[in-house]
């Protein structure tokens, strides 16, 4: 798996591509928080694009990530997710605190 | 049950090993004709039940996972066996959101998005100690060219 950032206008655009499991959670986190730890954007956006796999630890993962953003007051949102992503964040709630934008 | 075919894995609860069982066992079910949804449904249900074992079965030390397919002519049986610590409360295991781990991230869905993406799920306790996730899904939606596929095998 793979975390590519970039900034336009105070939004943090970030690219998940790969497969998000129990293998890659730590890394996916470690690199997520990385690049989430600035304070000069006001707001992220998550694309799933290039996402070829995720469950529930992959759920984890964003959840946790959602839980630090909202302590700086930061929303998150996705975009892009593939049917099988969609279907995972429906079961679990995921678009009520990352909502989905096109 | 008559199985047109079956297939056993064994392998050590590493999470490398993660990617490689629950795509191996999609491969083995295409010979039943599944839609593609239908094989990422199985991808994940297996994901999920391999990542109790790594996380849950054997917290302290990898152990052995043993994955079973039997195939039916329109369904797939799986079931994700480990020998570790086992599951206390099983009831309390798939309730949506429950975790014994909160403070790794963890979501607690795991059961829940193996019943959803699977027809049935059971859990059972593996004699002499832990756990077996068994699990079914028809996969009717595909086309229906058993008879070639067997034949060509």
């Amino acid at each position: 798996m793979n975390v590519q950032s970039k900034t336009i206008n105070n939004t943090l655009y970030i690219s998940i591509s790969g497969e998000l499991d129990e293998h890659t959670a730590e890394y996916a986190r470690l690199t997520l928080d990385g690049q989430l730890h600035s304070l000069s954007h006001n707001q992220v956006i998550i694309d799933l694009n290039a996402l070829s796999f995720m469950d529930s630890t992959g759920v984890g993962v964003l959840i946790g990530r959602y839980k630090k953003l909202k302590e700086r007051n930061v929303p998150v949102f996705v975009c892009n997710p593939s049917p099988h992503a969609d279907k995972i964040f429906k079961l679990t709630n995921l678009y009520e605190i990352m909502p989905r934008i096109n | 049950m008559k199985y047109i075919n079956e297939m056993t894995l064994r392998f050590k609860s590493y999470s490398a090993n993660e990617s490689f069982a629950r795509s191996a066992v999609a491969a083995f079910c295409v010979q039943i004709n599944p839609t593609l949804d239908e094989v990422i449904d199985i991808k994940t249900a297996v994901s999920e039940a391999v990542t109790n074992c790594v996380v849950h079965a054997y917290p302290t030390h990898a152990g052995m996972v043993e994955i079973w397919v039997g195939l039916t002519e329109d369904t797939a049986y799986i079931t994700v066996s480990d020998s570790g610590i086992g599951i206390s409360n099983p009831a309390r295991a798939r309730e949506p959101f429950f975790t014994t781990k909160p403070e790794q991230e963890r979501s607690g869905m795991g059961f829940t998005v193996i019943e959803s993406f699977m027809d049935s799920l059971e859990l059972l306790k593996t004699t002499g100690g832990g756990t077996t996730v068994k699990m079914s899904k028809k996969l009717g939606g595909g086309l229906n060219c058993q008879s070639m596929t067997i034949q060509s095998a």
